[in-house]
């Protein structure tokens, strides 16, 4: 039995409609559990064509040996270790250039006209195509600067092509710290560098660190300026110098897809689970450095 | 890490942070009315093209307590944030007009904020701990500011100056924010002290408080106007009349800029001032 009021007062002037209303929120509720599960189920598809014919493939001699033209003995030990390179060495350049980036144009620059050009500019180069940035790569890096189709020239690439989101996040984390919490630091007599090293930084730093992990997530799946920069030729060393040439995963991953071998196909899918691992090892490395830090600035 | 708080018992009241020039009683016991520390004169402050406050004159002895009162909007914390040079972080704010420090103008050449700012202390509206143990909240002014004694006893002397010692004493590593919002407010007034200002402005402290802990701040500032020169933005009468010696009164003109409109005694101010508006405002019918 429901129980219900007896009209209220006010019933000339107002049509609460609350039944109506109701169902509208419901009705939303399954429209976004329906998006979820879409994505969920897609995910699901997209895992498990790569999983089927990759599983049987993963071995430790995919990652311990070297490209070859057997697909038995072929393994993706150079790319690995150049995907990981790539990355570590794009992560701690765009870190330094970004978040050196991020405080300068929030705490220090004034703002004007020029920071706010600066701004929309950054906005935009996150949004260029990262060919694009392949091809900046091989004419300043490998032909201008004479590094060749090295290591180098591949982190100098991809860390330029992921500074624009390293900033953004950046400034997002930097412009989401309170206030107040500025003003109680120069309230006692602190120093801009003062107050930015010890109370902005240390809450800023999750959202930084949220920022560089989604751009290393970007650096370690991306092909096309690597392919311009780097070699798309098969690499049966590991990198030891940063002049030496590399290969990364998606590369590699690229070069097998493209065999007229079946084998090589499962081939590579087997190789996008172990990219998916090496990502996952170093998001979680990334998110842990970022709990750490963020409980130490709590205290 | 805390002095053991039986050796201080004898002389806890008493204590004086290290440091606090001892020429600042001499020269108080020789001279029979007290100095000026700050001295307005003919402030003025702009945000962008607004006038925001207009041609204030006033001084503020030593170890007094001074109430601004006036209606919102009326400029008694703009006047209030020039005074440590806070509205210098406010990009468009200008100042015109001199803020005198002990006779020094805090806006002149080579005189730097930071250093104007660790000598008058700040006190905002809604408590701001630092997000950091409650000992890290006290020691930290002191050391960016280089200081060189005993810090655990600085944070110790300092926590029993804001009458948190006892509350706080056994959980020194727990964060600032774990406290209650009148406790915040106490350890905020000792972040201010342990730089070793002698004048602390407080915007409001109250406001966000409940009625007790409210009480607590007015004793507490009652004990340290013996050491400080206080000057407190309140918008509750009763508080400013409770707390203070003298009550300036600021309000609007017809062009919408803040102005003082008058100070006195606060006793004379609450009971026979001598503007009308001062009046209309204090028995509560404008404002």
């Amino acid at each position: 039995m429901s129980a219900s009021f007896a009209p209220g007062k006010g019933v000339e002037q107002y049509n609460p409609r609350v039944k109506q209303r109701q169902n509208a929120s419901a009705a939303m509720k399954w429209f976004l559990f329906g998006a979820t599960a879409l994505a969920i189920v897609l995910l699901g598809m997209l895992l498990y064509s790569i999983l089927a014919p990759g599983l049987p493939w993963l071995n430790w001699h995919l990652i311990t040996n070297m490209p070859s033209r057997i697909p038995e003995r072929a393994g993706m030990n150079s790319a690995i270790w150049g995907s990981i390179w790539i990355v570590l060495g794009a992560a701690v350049m765009s870190f330094i250039l970004g978040l050196g980036t991020a405080i300068y144009l929030e705490e220090y620059a004034e703002k004007n006209r020029w920071t706010s050009l600066i701004q929309t500019n950054i906005s935009n180069l996150a949004g260029v195509p990262s060919i694009v940035y392949g091809l900046l790569g091989l004419v300043v890096f490998v032909d201008w600067m004479q590094m060749g189709r090295s290591l180098l020239a591949g982190v100098l690439t991809m860390g330029l092509l992921i500074l624009p989101v390293v900033v953004i996040a950046s400034r997002e984390a930097i412009r989401a710290v309170p206030p107040s919490l500025r003003e109680a630091a120069y309230g006692v007599g602190a120093t801009k560098w003062q107050t930015v090293r010890h109370h902005v930084l240390p809450s800023a730093f999750p959202g930084i660190m949220t920022g560089i992990i989604l751009s290393m997530s970007r650096a370690i799946g991306e092909t096309a300026p690597l392919l311009v920069v780097g070699g798309a030729s098969q690499v049966l060393f590991r990198p030891s110098s940063p002049l030496d040439p590399f290969m990364v995963m998606p590369l590699q991953i690229y070069n097998w897809t493209g065999r007229p071998q079946e084998e090589f196909e499962q081939l590579a899918a087997a190789a996008i689970i172990v990219l998916m691992i090496v990502l996952l090892i170093m998001n979680s490395v990334a998110i842990g450095l970022r709990q750490h830090f963020s409980r130490k600035a709590r205290w | 890490m805390v002095v053991d708080s039986n050796a201080l018992t004898a002389q806890e009241s008493r204590v004086r942070i290290p440091g606090v020039a001892a020429d600042a009683f001499a020269a108080k016991s020789d001279a029979p009315e007290s100095k000026t520390v700050i001295r307005l004169d003919q402030l003025n402050v702009f945000y962008g093209s607004f006038h925001a406050v207009r041609d204030v004159s006033l001084e503020i002895p030593e170890n007094s307590i001074t109430a601004f009162i006036g209606p919102s909007g009326c400029g008694k914390s703009t006047v209030l944030r020039s005074i440590n040079r806070m509205n210098d972080l406010i990009p468009a704010a200008r100042v015109e007009g001199k803020i005198e420090y002990h006779g020094v103008d805090v806006n002149s050449r080579g005189v730097d904020p930071v250093e104007v700012r660790r000598r008058i202390g700040m006190v905002f509206q809604r408590p701001n701990p630092f997000p950091k143990s409650i000992y890290e909240n006290v020691a930290w002014g002191a050391r960016i500011n280089g200081y060189k004694g005993n810090m655990d006893e600085l944070v110790e002397q300092t926590l029993r100056r804001a009458a948190l010692w006892d509350e706080v004493k056994d959980k020194l590593k727990e964060s600032g924010l774990s406290l209650s919002g009148g406790q915040q407010q106490r350890l905020c007034i000792a972040r201010a002290l342990a730089p070793n200002p002698d004048v602390i402005l407080l915007d409001e402290p109250a406001s966000a408080l409940d009625p007790i802990s409210t009480l607590k701040i007015e004793e507490l500032l009652r004990e340290l106007q013996q050491d400080y020169t206080i000057i407190i933005v309140t918008h509750n009468m009763q508080q400013a009349a409770r707390v203070s010696d003298t009550t300036v009164f600021f309000s609007l003109n017809d062009e919408r800029q803040g102005v003082m409109i008058e100070k006195g005694v606060t006793a004379k101010m609450f009971t026979n001032p001598e503007d009308p508006r001062t009046e209309a405002y204090i028995s509560g019918r404008f404002g």
